[in-house]
């Protein structure tokens, strides 16, 4: 099972680091969001209850990040559906390997990409006004990686049931956009009216956006966000929730 | 038989269950038959036949419905891994990563299937050379031609060795001659090793060529036997006769010349013993009423013919299910 799914997740490497189309198309908008928004917005915008100043491009720099996991997990999941259309998928149903080992390698592998994506904008976090301690950066590391595999899984069990890549981008935009947005990645939780905070607070996407946040500046004291630890807790339960839902999805059928 | 039987389909069928627009649709209604160890066998029927829903019974990629299938002694559900591993499918639909090169598919399949290391090597570099995708083995899968995927295809099929072979029209989309050099492979390798192949088609000359037929027509079992028993059970020769006005010459060649023939489709069709001795009399008796009379040998298209009263290609539009 381990030598089925690390070739599903080899595979899953090869062609999205051998599409120079994705790596950018998962790449560029989400900086080129930060850079504009960040230098539009500027310093007009303001934290409520921060210590210094911090202007919108550090803001909204973990917002950034998780926009990027975002995009690459959910293209990298998108190729179940081509991997159905253009009988990939097939050969590999018909074949010893188990379907969890499908799922794992599947997950594993989009997750991984999302992950170093987010890594190789990580480290732009100077210039985004950060100056984090190294346990910073792994932590930041870590919640992103959570928030990878939790972002693919979710994903991986949409695309599964998806008949077109055309009905898994209507999803996309109807439930996994709003759910970044409402992250507290473009605006702080703090400042939303109480029903929207409601919603913030339920939202699994805002934990991860809390853990980065809080790991590379944790003496900014931002209010209003949960504890990092706690932030983590809840990270790892939803993503490992998120995918044994994914497997399950993908064992039925 | 059955202690040789590579393949044991029983009492088998399928229900396609009722969608949101389709009611539910029996695909196959008590289909038996057996394909013997180191034969092939072919599944022989126009779309909607039901022969497509029985390579994905047989491929694993559905459940039987109801009855019984055992490969090589294994039961197809309750021993699936140890089925799995015993086949060797090439899909309609190609299953090849275009975005890989032909190495890379062909290694990776090998891996789905359990092997590495140094066995998966030699395996891989075996297929290779076998297929004569040496000049190829590093260009990605997008840049071959339609022969050259289909050969890859049947590469990654083999690679763990399988006892049996099931391939679902393999050559559909293929030129007559990256056909011909197909089927070629596929019968060196029958001749190297035994294999059971077991593959769906609806081309009369594939057909032809294989050890035994099995023809099946909306989901039922028509006749199981070699090409030549098949043919055997056409009575005598055929005659087609071509008219303007169909019945009134069916009327009349019974009546003048006691000539049974059959409609099918504004042509009919005279099946006797000897019957290029009716040619002279018919065009005699009805010089403005036969337009075109076709002598032939009795071919597998007639033997659907006789048993079904339509004709293969007509079938084949009628499509009755996926």
């Amino acid at each position: 099972m381990i030598l089925a799914a690390a070739t599903l997740f080899e595979r899953e490497l090869l062609r999205f680091y051998r599409d120079r189309g994705r790596v950018i198309g998962a790449f560029l908008p989400p900086v080129l969001f930060w850079l504009l928004l960040g230098s539009g917005l500027g310093s007009s915008f303001r934290l409520p209850g921060t210590a210094g100043p911090v202007g919108f491009l550090q803001f909204f720099f973990a917002g950034t990040l998780m926009l990027i996991v975002l995009f690459t997990s959910v293209f990298a999941t998108i190729s179940i559906i081509e991997d159905r259309k253009e009988g990939f998928l097939q050969a590999v149903l018909v074949s010893p390997s188990s379907r969890l080992a499908v799922v794992l390698g599947k997950v594993a592998g989009a997750s991984a990409v999302g992950f170093l994506q987010g890594l190789a904008f990580l480290l732009f976090v100077r210039q985004a006004g950060f100056s984090p301690s190294l346990s910073g950066w792994l932590v930041a590391a870590l919640a992103m990686l959570l928030s990878s595999v939790g972002l693919t899984s979710l994903g991986f069990a949409i695309a599964w049931k998806s008949s077109s890549t055309q009905a898994f981008h209507a999803v996309m935009n109807l439930f996994l956009l709003p759910l970044w947005m409402l992250s507290g990645a473009v605006f702080p939780i703090q400042t939303a009216p109480p029903w929207l905070r409601l919603v913030m607070r339920i939202n699994p996407v805002s934990y991860g956006i809390a853990a980065i946040q809080e790991s590379l500046a944790p003496a900014q004291g931002i209010a209003g966000l949960p504890h990092l630890g706690a932030s983590l807790a809840i990270l790892t339960l939803m993503s490992a929730a998120l995918a044994a839902f994914a497997a399950l999805i993908a064992s039925r059928e | 038989m059955s202690g040789s039987a590579a393949v044991s389909v029983r009492d088998l069928s399928f229900t396609y269950p009722a969608a949101r627009k389709s009611p539910a649709l029996l695909a196959l209604s008590g289909v038996s038959f057996e394909a013997e160890k180191g034969k092939s066998l072919g599944l022989l029927g126009p779309n909607g036949s039901g022969k497509s829903t029985l390579f994905k019974i047989l491929a694993t990629a559905a459940h039987p419905g109801s009855g019984s299938i055992s490969i090589l002694g294994h039961d197809i559900v309750r021993e699936r891994a140890a089925v799995r591993r015993s086949l060797g499918v090439v899909f309609q639909h190609p299953s090849l990563d275009l975005k890989l090169t032909v190495n890379e598919n062909i290694r990776f399949q090998g891996r789905l299937y359990g092997l590495s290391g140094p066995a998966l090597s030699r395996a891989v570099d075996a297929a290779v050379e076998r297929f004569g995708l040496g000049s190829h083995a590093n260009s990605a899968a997008e840049t071959l031609s339609g022969g050259m995927r289909r050969r890859v295809e049947l590469a990654k099929a083999l690679l763990h060795g399988p006892e049996i072979l099931i391939l679902d029209e393999p050559t559909t989309g293929l030129d007559p001659a990256a056909r011909r050099e197909f089927w070629r492979h596929l019968q060196d390798l029958r001749s190297e090793r035994s294999l059971t192949i077991l593959t769906t088609t609806h081309l009369m000359d594939e057909a032809e060529a294989l050890d035994r037929l099995a023809i099946l027509d909306r989901g039922r079992l028509l006749a199981l036997g070699t090409p030549a028993e098949l043919k055997a059970t056409v009575s005598g020769d055929v005659l087609t006769v071509e008219s303007a006005e169909p019945q009134k010459l069916q009327a009349l060649m019974l009546d003048k010349l006691g000539i049974k023939s059959r409609l099918i489709d504004a042509v009919l069709r005279v099946e006797q013993a000897q019957a290029h001795l009716l040619i002279p009399r018919i065009v005699e008796s009805f010089p403005e009423l036969a337009q075109a009379v076709h002598f032939s040998k009795p071919s597998l298209e007639d033997v659907f013919l006789g048993k079904t009263g339509r004709r293969f290609e007509i079938g084949k539009k009628e499509g009755m299910g996926p």
